[in-house]
């Protein structure tokens, strides 16, 4: 794997079409563009900001405001709905106005001027004020960022593209919690440190999106001042709903719902894990550890891998990891390699469906109507999740934990081939839209 | 700009900015050292006797020396010298031999441990809970211990909420999970999906009382557990956290009185447990979230946080026919336990 530092499309290309798909690079050496590393690094930024809070959220809400965390439980069902809302506003406002840096820019302000508010207010208020903002935020963002990621980079490398940055994404989110505890192990009531650094973390991924990130337009540019005469001569490409809500993204969208809809969370499948007694109740929080490393590992090549053999089945064959997931955590083996083995899957899922669906999305719509393209996928998935994981926690105390995941294993098994179907005729395009 | 310059000015930017965070760390780290090595705000007692004669252990939140440790005081003398020992708690419990000592332990990953000391403060067994620390309660003879601890996702992408109470002997005998006994609510076996459990108040070495609340409604039982049969079952609706009187005949507990949610507010109340009825106690208009104690047959205890002042709180009384007015009972204190000889 090869990351250059080249910007690609280069200037001259911005300005026309998106760049046809010319000679292909030799296998092997695949560049990313500039831009799609600067955002990677914007989005590590951020995540490092926002996980470093989160990750000592409960403890500073229970130690220092005495207060119990089943209030704050309450509230969070309600931001993932607001979150999944906000998502397609962000990215239809980012295709309409064409605008798509600006408007991610609001968005990760909105999250790093909450932070401020941790600083200089306190209490439970302040905190739901600051998750509001940060959630909001992050539904602004990240469908109009994911269209920048798209606009600069080549349809044939799109998935190596998204494989980039979902991996500097996820380093931040590993790196946040770690730095929090760190700074707690020093300076133990150093909450205020915390919220500092955690400022300091979104106001540099801020800036460097505001100065260093290019103002990349989707939408084919004319150049109507210099030449009047020709500004009319073709059509002006329009937004179109229709490009989201027929077509091949139809066949995505209702894929992506129907395998999002037996996505049970990994929360369930931790639980399951510890309940073999193989790994001690301590060991609960690397859980998590283990499934981001995965994803670390696997991210690039998977996009890589389906930028090669074709996005849709990448996408599908990471549900066959999800599927081995569901089967060796349900399988009896109290064995630390089996639970590995588990986590692997875990991550090897996500590295295959989350950047590649948003690379998918891409590919199915216009340059008009990415953000909206890519902000309805994600919210789908988002919201059939969701359901999965409520529809899951019936079936759980209905029939208890082994025997509810191998259900839910079971209905994957018959839901991929269907998927599979569903995508068939998606399923011969490589890289290219 | 070129874009050798804009990097350049995110990297003063970065300088700048780190730097104040690291400036915060260091002014955080001086204010903890002076904060640690100053004497607390409280007078204190010599600790070796900390734990002779009718008293009162709680969790010393008074800032300075000796924040979060366990202390005590004489029964008689509330206000008087705290003793305050070396060990520190989140959440504490005592009887009169022995004390349980629930914990977050700081780490890179941070662990929470619930661990039984004998009055020497030597160890003498220990388990880790799934989350962070909420209540503790030990029998009256010291032989049971149950811990409620809140298990919280990795982030706040977690929905919803979930308690882990659990039961064990002093010696380290495992009763397991509330979640895992038979639950019955009006003469049926049920099993909701989104039971939890928490807050156990203990009659004896087999029987006690917790609460099983269901999240998605919100609604909250009484219910009376058997160890050895392994059954909750509910005899009241709407009683959260109870904790049961010396002479076994009521429960004080707290009762959801305005709002839901994130927004409840929590006045404590009684219930009668012969008659079933319900005196709320609001003559306390703050919001009680907390666990209560009882100091005697007519008085009970419990925990605010202290306006004003994070991480700090105050144990407050409250007589338990709900006249009169709360009073300040011990300052700086937090998780009381009564114990008498």
């Amino acid at each position: 794997m090869y990351i250059s530092l080249t910007n690609k499309p280069s200037p001259g290309e911005e300005e026309g079409a998106p760049p046809a798909v010319t000679t292909r690079t030799p296998r092997g050496v695949r560049t990313v563009s500039s831009t799609v590393v600067t955002l990677g690094i914007v989005s590590m930024l951020t995540d490092i900001s926002s996980e470093s809070v989160s990750a000592i959220l409960p403890l500073y809400i229970t130690g220092v405001l005495g207060l119990s965390t089943i209030a704050f439980g309450f509230l969070d069902g309600l931001y993932q709905g607001v979150s999944a809302l906000v998502r397609i506003a962000g990215g239809y406002v980012s295709d309409r106005v064409d605008q798509p840096k600006w408007v991610a820019f609001v968005g990760y302000a909105l999250a790093a001027v909450a932070r401020l508010g941790l600083l200089f207010g306190s209490g439970f208020a302040a905190i739901t004020a600051v998750i509001t903002a940060d959630r909001v935020g992050k539904g602004i963002r990240t469908a109009p960022r994911d269209s920048l990621i798209t606009a600069t980079s080549r349809p044939d490398n799109l998935g190596t593209s998204f494989g980039v940055h979902r991996t500097l994404d996820n380093i931040g989110a590993a790196v946040g919690p770690l730095l929090a505890f760190v700074i707690l192990l020093v300076v133990p009531d150093g909450y205020d440190t915390i919220f500092a650094t955690s400022f300091a973390f979104a106001a540099i991924g801020v800036l460097i999106l505001g100065i260093v990130v290019p103002n990349v337009r989707t939408r084919a540019r004319r150049a109507a001042p210099a030449d009047p005469e020709r500004s009319d001569a073709a059509p002006r490409p329009r937004f179109a709903w229709s490009v989201v809500t027929s077509g091949p993204m139809r066949r995505l969208l209702a894929a992506a719902g129907m395998l999002g809809l037996l996505t049970i969370g990994d929360g369930f499948v931790y639980l399951v894990l510890q309940s073999r007694g193989g790994f001690a109740a301590q060991w609960f929080p690397l859980f998590y550890v283990g499934t981001n490393v995965a994803f670390l590992a696997l991210a690039i090549p998977l996009g890589a891998l389906a930028d090669r053999i074709g996005r849709t089945r990448v996408f599908v064959w990471g549900h066959a990891a999800l599927l081995a997931t569901y089967v060796t955590a349900a399988l009896p083996i109290a064995d630390i390699a089996a639970t590995v083995l588990c986590l692997v899957f875990l991550g090897a899922f996500y590295a295959a469906t989350d950047g590649v669906l948003a690379a998918l999305a891409a590919q199915l719509t216009t340059p008009e109507t990415h953000g909206t393209g890519i902000a309805a996928a994600q919210t789908v998935v988002a919201l059939a999740r969701f359901l999965s994981a409520v529809g899951f926690g019936f079936l759980w105390f209905a029939v208890g934990r082994e025997t509810s995941m191998l259900i839910v294993a079971c209905v994957l098994a018959v839901a991929i081939p269907v998927a599979a179907l569903l995508l068939r005729p998606l399923l011969a395009a490589r890289g290219r839209s | 700009m070129t874009d050798r310059a804009k990097w350049f000015v995110v990297a003063v930017a970065s300088v700048l900015l780190l730097g104040i965070a690291a400036s915060a760390g260091v002014i955080g780290w001086y204010q903890y050292q002076a904060r640690g090595s100053a004497a607390g705000a409280v007078e204190t007692a010599p600790p070796d006797d900390w734990a002779t004669g009718d008293r009162i252990v709680f969790r010393n939140t008074a800032m300075g020396d000796g924040y979060g440790q366990v202390a005590s005081v004489p029964l008689d003398d509330p206000d008087g010298p705290r003793a305050v020992i070396a060990q520190a708690c989140d959440r504490v419990a005592a009887t009169d031999r022995r004390f349980v000592c629930l914990r977050s332990e700081r780490g890179i990953v941070p662990r929470y441990t619930a661990t039984v000391f004998d009055d020497d403060g030597r160890e003498l067994e220990s388990w880790p809970l799934a989350g962070i620390p909420s209540r503790a309660r030990i029998s009256p003879d010291g032989t049971l211990i149950a811990t409620t601890a809140f298990v919280t996702g990795h982030s706040y992408a977690t929905v919803g909420f979930s308690t882990e109470t659990i039961v064990h002997t002093a010696d380290g005998r495992d009763f397991g999970d509330l979640e895992d006994y038979t639950l019955v609510i009006d003469g049926d076996i049920v099993a909701p999906v989104d039971r939890n459990y928490w807050g156990v108040t203990f009659l004896d070495d087999t029987t006690f009382y917790a609460t099983a609340g269901l999240t998605t409604t919100g609604a909250t039982y009484l219910v009376r557990g058997d160890l050895e049969a392994r059954t909750l079952t509910a005899v009241a609706e709407d009683v959260e956290c109870p904790s049961l009187s010396p002479d076994g005949a009521r429960i004080a507990f707290k009762r959801v009185t305005s709002g839901s949610g994130p927004t409840a507010h929590w006045t404590p109340a009684i219930l009668d447990l012969a008659g079933g009825t319900v005196h709320v106690l609001d003559a306390e208009t703050r919001n009680v979230d907390d666990q209560i104690a009882w100091l005697d047959d007519d008085t009970i205890l419990y925990g605010l946080p202290r306006e004003g002042a994070a991480g700090d709180t105050d144990i407050w009384s409250l007589a338990a026919d709900g006249s009169g007015v709360p009073e300040l009972f011990i300052e700086h204190a937090w998780s009381p336990s009564v114990v008498r000889r």
